[in-house]
């Protein structure tokens, strides 16, 4: 399957880059392409112009000094690989263990990943309970954007479209607590239902807790009614379960023919228990 | 008369494959898959789901084992291609393509060009591999012949050899 015919420019550098997406309102981003050239091929996108991210080298690289800052087009190969990445924050590791296969992990990046808000990736849910935020840079300059504002619906962040997700930032986690745990299509291996946990302590009493889910709504949310069971509290298995129970109040779920929208909140809360309690240690 | 269609303009890409430098114009749209397959003419590469599924398309880039589906010509352009028609040395087999031989790792073979890629790619990270590794690095390619268990086993042939 050949995509539809496109222009395709390697740009090399962000500001060539934002100049042809201003220009060309047909002009679409290429970073990893796992995505995107799938698209192009079944013609859900068709864009007229390619812009190639792969040549900038201000866009790659991870750096981690208490917090972390990673380079858009770092790919999962590299998330998965970096030492100082998965001792500081050990969650982002074992996700890039679960998102596709060796060789699309080869390939697709951390920025496509969050840019393309699908509903079903792993890192949107992961980086909001890290608390992450994306650095975009276009024709207007420069800004942060929290991961919480980031997702708004689905295929669909609050980037404008001549913006480009540069670099993505993510605060210390202080000793923080952190999982992942997913339900995979057995075929696509996609996230049916995801959940990402991050906790703090302090003593014995948890003093904030972000969880967010993927794959059972348009877009990754935070599960804010079993944050906020948690917080205040100590973390025992009765008072996990009590949260976790909660983990699906207030998400409108989304069913298709693989799994209904109950099946996938059953799951959000099962896989809610089983990554707050990893995270909390017990 | 529908109105003329302009293609965009062709690209010239040079890459290096299975050793020998490569020149040649493009369209942008080109997959990497038939490049190598219809521009080269090296068709040991297969293309089975074409939707980043399979895994029968992997050849390796810059060493990496990487679906050429799903990643234009242009995109390879300046890197280092290797096939499965780059794998043996001198007339000798690569070990993991004698492991397949020797272990029946193959019933009608469409998905034996990537599997042995993407083995040879893994086992280049991890030459002492245990099953569970083995069968997680095969997570990218499907078999719907054999069944993966004398897959698994070239594997392992291969990794006592190497």
């Amino acid at each position: 399957m050949y995509p539809n015919a496109f222009e395709y420019h390697r740009a090399t550098s962000v500001e060539e880059a934002v100049g042809i997406l201003s220009a060309d309102p047909e002009a679409k981003i290429l970073a990893g392409g796992h995505s995107l050239i799938p698209a192009m091929k079944l013609r859900l996108a068709m864009p007229g112009t390619l812009v190639d991210l792969s040549q900038i080298d201000s866009l790659k690289g991870i750096t981690v000094d208490g917090g972390a800052t990673i380079g858009a087009m770092t790919t999962y190969r590299q998330l998965l690989d970096s030492d100082e990445l998965a001792s500081a924050f050990p969650v982002i590791r074992t996700t890039a263990k679960v998102v596709g296969d060796p060789a699309v992990r080869n390939r697709g990046t951390l920025g496509g990943a969050l840019a393309h808000s699908d509903p079903a990736a792993d890192y949107t849910a992961v980086m909001l309970a890290l608390d992450a935020s994306v650095n975009v840079t276009g024709s207007n300059g420069q800004r942060t954007i929290a991961a919480d504002d980031l997702f708004v619906d689905l295929f669909t962040t609050s980037m404008e479209p001549d913006e480009i997700l540069t670099s993505i930032s993510i605060p210390a986690a202080d000793g923080a607590g952190m999982a992942y745990h997913k339900h995979a299509h057995p075929a696509s291996g996609y996230a049916v239902v995801g959940v990402a946990v991050v906790l703090k302590m302090d003593g014995g009493t948890c003093s904030s807790a972000r969880i967010a889910v993927t794959g059972a709504t348009s877009y990754a949310m935070r599960a804010t009614a079993a944050e906020q069971a948690l917080v205040g509290k100590a973390l025992d298995a009765d008072g996990i379960a009590a949260a976790a129970a909660m983990a699906s109040d207030g998400l409108d779920l989304n069913g298709d023919v693989y799994a209904s929208a109950d099946y996938r909140g059953n799951l959000i809360r099962v896989l809610a228990k089983r990554a707050i309690t990893e995270a909390a240690g017990l | 008369m529908a109105d003329t269609v302009v293609a965009p303009a062709k690209i010239t890409v040079s890459m290096t494959v299975n050793g020998k430098l490569r020149t040649a114009e493009v369209e942008p749209r080109t997959l990497l898959v038939h490049f190598i397959r219809e521009q080269l003419g090296l068709t040991g590469t297969h293309v089975g789901c074409d939707t980043s599924s399979c895994g029968a398309c992997v050849v390796h880039l810059d060493g990496d084992g990487v679906k050429s589906c799903t990643i234009l010509a242009v995109q390879a352009d300046g890197a280092e291609i290797l096939t499965i028609e780059g794998l043996s040395k001198d007339g000798q087999l690569h070990p993991v393509q004698e492991g397949f031989w020797e272990m029946h790792g193959l019933q009608c073979g469409y998905c034996t060009p990537g599997m042995i890629m993407t083995s040879v790619a893994f086992l280049k990270e991890n030459p002492k591999p245990s099953e569970d590794e083995i069968r997680h690095a095969l997570e990218g390619n499907l078999c719907r012949c054999t069944g993966y268990q004398n897959i698994v086993k070239s594997i392992q042939w291969a990794a006592d050899r190497l």
